[in-house]
């Protein structure tokens, strides 16, 4: 190369970007993959579904209510507050958005309280057959997901609280809150074919 | 032009191993894939030879039982989660970004942790032979066979092993797609990308889907193994066909994530060494989307013989998947039909992996015939297709890849009579060791046996071994011509090889921001647009002017 002065005349961020923010891609795509996980332990439900003659089995009839109903409520609100945080710093309203964020993730803990305290009172476990198994490995993970939604949430709140968003740069936020309501949905999901759709 | 001056970035000293410890760049990330990929093609090839060597005398009794089942469980999973993926990872990190004109990957601290997972992952897996016994499942891994009650902590090891690949490959696959997707150089639509990112891009989708229903098997089996779960084992009320289904659902997409890429590379070579464009590239890209897509709707012909899977279905799936796949293999004659045709070591294994992998794909159509394969199913029939197809498919073009970017990688050209020497014995092996095996499998020879009594299995499966020994000569010349190559001068030009795409407009090997001036990208083949002004169409003359030269 003759030249000697690095001139970068295109750079890979210098190009002019129209669409969906960089960042806010990536999430949707993890987001696809961690879709696809879950699709493999909905199949191996429905899988086992499709074999049994009583589904669900004996003594493994779980009850949609009082708790799980309540929890359900609690995480479906906390998507409603999730999505008020991100319209409030499209607003650039911060104060409004760190008060949603922390209201968020107070529901979200008091979910995964309640799903341990849920989980003590059933009267089977992930040794007790198929259906234990299932039942645990579904749940468990979606908790462990809302878990790091909850700690994504977290690191949010303490950037919003130190003032790093703003009207114009909130692309965290943005990730947080998709990956928020993918939480919310596969709960939905889980809730109406453990509970209901049997 | 009122220009700003930028005070000169001040050099200090950093060792060159902290460099490369702590890197972004995805040219040294890609650099650093290559070369543990090649570390573990070396332990894996290892792994075969033990394999060989049992196998050439009946009755062996050199190697135990238990090792030898470690031996082929291990070779299968280093190869294909330790050599042929991250190897493809490599070449796209490396090129994939330079070819479509970007200073970087879009996230280059996640592609950093992308590769660094590879070495730690293995690591968990090789750390089986000092705990009692490495995996010894079958790189499929099967339930019951892979419960604790047959398999021990080696098993636990492969699951986290590659639970922690499998993350590394879905962060890369994302990391690839948002840079296709966002990274672009002015110009470079969709239809102008070069075809090796295309394929680049339907794997990164391949992975981004089927990795996770992967893990999510891995992650029953974990739960199986270690915490009461009871999942795939029948005795416990599982269902050992849903693990089939589960592994199968990705690991046939997996079949493609190996394919796909080295389709590109070869889609690269060709052209290139043939002197003309590739041959149909809109058909072409149309084959690899639609492979990408069948490719989710063919993985119960892994299972046609247990029972349980509709056959009809699966068995026309799978014959029709060979369409796209015979388009391209009709693109690739033709893009060679009355060229200029320069034998360089790439377009040599460029043309061997035409040779094997046609071979690969018409014993495949066998196997997708299901009263055929009823009779072959886990023979070594089933050895010899996946071999070819991954041996003289998948590695015969990363040969060819690596002889084509190697001079841009490290701005020194390998030497083509040792080039050569390396082509002729791992194309003549590989006929050799998996040619027989057809024969083996037609014999009634099982896959995954130790011993045999010796019958008209014994000669053929001598010529194996020779076979396989034949490919392991074979490296020592390539190894060997990297080494003297990385000890001279760099001597490289910018394009050594008179080629199309943007990766060879800048110089050998690039400055860390890739481009000091990008050349106008007005078709797939932006390079040699600039290269040969006189063939430009007269509606884009005007533009010419507009932007003289690029400084070569």
């Amino acid at each position: 190369m003759a030249a000697t002065t690095p001139q970068v005349t295109a750079g890979a961020h210098g190009h002019a970007q129209k669409g969906m923010d960089t960042a806010l891609m990536g999430m949707m795509l993890f987001i696809a993959s961690e879709i696809m996980f879950f699709a493999g332990l909905f199949g191996a439900y429905f899988t086992f579904r499709g074999q049994a003659q009583v589904w669900p089995p004996q003594g493994f009839e779980v009850e949609p209510f009082p708790l799980p109903a309540i929890l359900t409520v609690i995480l479906v609100t906390s998507s409603f507050t999730m999505q008020y945080a991100t319209i409030a710093i499209r607003r650039g309203d911060r104060t409004a958005m760190n008060r949603a964020l922390a209201v968020t993730l107070l529901l979200g803990l008091i979910f995964l309280a309640g799903q341990l305290y849920d989980y003590s009172n059933l009267p089977f476990s992930i040794r007790s057959g198929v259906y234990g198994s299932l039942f645990f490995t579904m749940t468990g993970f979606h908790g462990a997901h809302v878990l790091g939604g909850a700690i994504g949430i977290f690191v949010v709140l303490s950037r919003g609280v130190s003032g790093q968003f703003s009207k114009e740069h909130h692309v965290a936020v943005e990730a947080v809150h998709w990956y928020w309501h993918f939480v919310d949905v596969v709960w939905i999901a889980l809730f109406f074919t453990l509970y209901f759709l049997r | 032009m009122a220009t700003t001056v930028l005070p000169r970035a001040t050099t200090y000293s950093r060792s060159r191993v902290y460099e490369w410890l702590t890197t972004t760049d995805h040219k040294k990330i890609g650099i650093m894939y290559v070369a543990s990929s090649y570390l573990f093609m070396c332990l894996g090839g290892l792994l075969a030879l033990g394999i060989r060597t049992q196998l050439a005398v009946p009755n062996d009794t050199l190697i135990p039982n238990a090792l030898y089942n470690q031996l082929f469980t291990m070779h299968g999973t280093t190869m294909i989660f330790f050599f042929v993926m991250p190897m493809l990872a490599g070449f796209a990190n490396y090129a994939m970004p330079l070819m479509i004109g970007a200073a970087d990957m879009a996230f280059p601290r996640i592609n950093a942790l992308s590769f660094w997972i590879i070495p730690v992952s293995g690591l968990l897996l090789f750390s089986g032979f000092a705990f009692g016994g490495a995996a010894s499942a079958g790189w499929t891994s099967y339930s019951p066979l892979a419960e604790a009650k047959y398999s021990g902590i080696g098993q636990d090891l492969w699951i986290l092993a590659l639970l922690l690949n499998g993350m590394s490959s879905i962060l890369g696959a994302i990391n690839m797609l948002v840079t296709i997707f966002k990274l672009r150089a002015p110009g470079m639509t969709m239809l102008r990308l070069p075809i090796f990112v295309w394929t680049v891009l339907v794997t990164a989708v391949l992975l981004v889907f089927a990795v996770p229903v992967l893990a999510s098997g891995l992650v029953m089996l974990f739960i199986d193994r270690n915490y009461g779960g009871s999942f795939f084992d029948p005795a416990a009320g599982g269902d050992a066909i849903l693990w089939q289904n589960v592994f199968w659902f990705f690991g046939h997409p997996e079949v493609y994530i190996m394919i796909l890429p080295a389709f590109g590379i070869i889609s690269e070579v060709l052209p290139v060494f043939s002197r003309k464009p590739l041959f149909g590239y809109k058909a072409f890209v149309l084959a690899t989307v639609s492979i990408g897509v069948l490719g989710f709707g063919v993985w119960a012909h892994h299972m046609f013989a247990t029972g349980a899977v509709y056959l009809p279905f699966f068995s026309a799936a799978t014959f029709l998947i060979s369409v796209p796949t015979g388009v391209k293999m009709f693109n690739w004659v033709a893009t060679m039909w009355r060229g200029k045709l320069r034998f360089t070591t790439s377009m040599l294994f460029a043309v061997g992996f035409l040779i094997s992998f046609l071979i690969g794909g018409l014993d495949g159509a066998f196997a997708a015939s299901t009263p055929v394969d009823f009779d072959i199913t886990d023979t070594y029939w089933v050895v010899s297709h996946l071999h070819y197809v991954l041996f003289g498919g998948s590695a015969m073009a990363i040969m060819a890849g690596t002889y084509y970017w190697f001079p841009k990688m490290v701005g020194r050209m390998l030497d083509e009579r040792l080039g050569k020497v390396h082509f002729t014995l791992m194309f003549v092996g590989l006929q050799l060791t998996f040619f027989p095996m057809h024969l083996l499998g037609l014999a009634g020879m099982p896959r995954r046996i130790a011993e045999y009594a010796p019958t008209v299995w014994q000669p053929l499966n001598v010529v194996a071994t020779i076979g396989a020994f034949t490919i392991a000569a074979s490296m020592l010349p390539f190894l060997w011509n990297m080494f003297t190559a990385l000890r001279r001068p760099a001597d490289a030009p910018d394009d050594p090889w008179d080629a199309n795409t943007l990766e060879w407009a800048t110089s050998s090997p690039p400055p860390p921001y890739n481009f000091e001036r990008l050349p106008e990208v007005r078709s797939e083949r932006p390079l040699f647009d600039l290269k040969h002004p006189e063939l430009r169409k007269p509606a884009t003359a005007a533009a010419v002017v507009v932007n003289p030269g690029s400084g070569h």
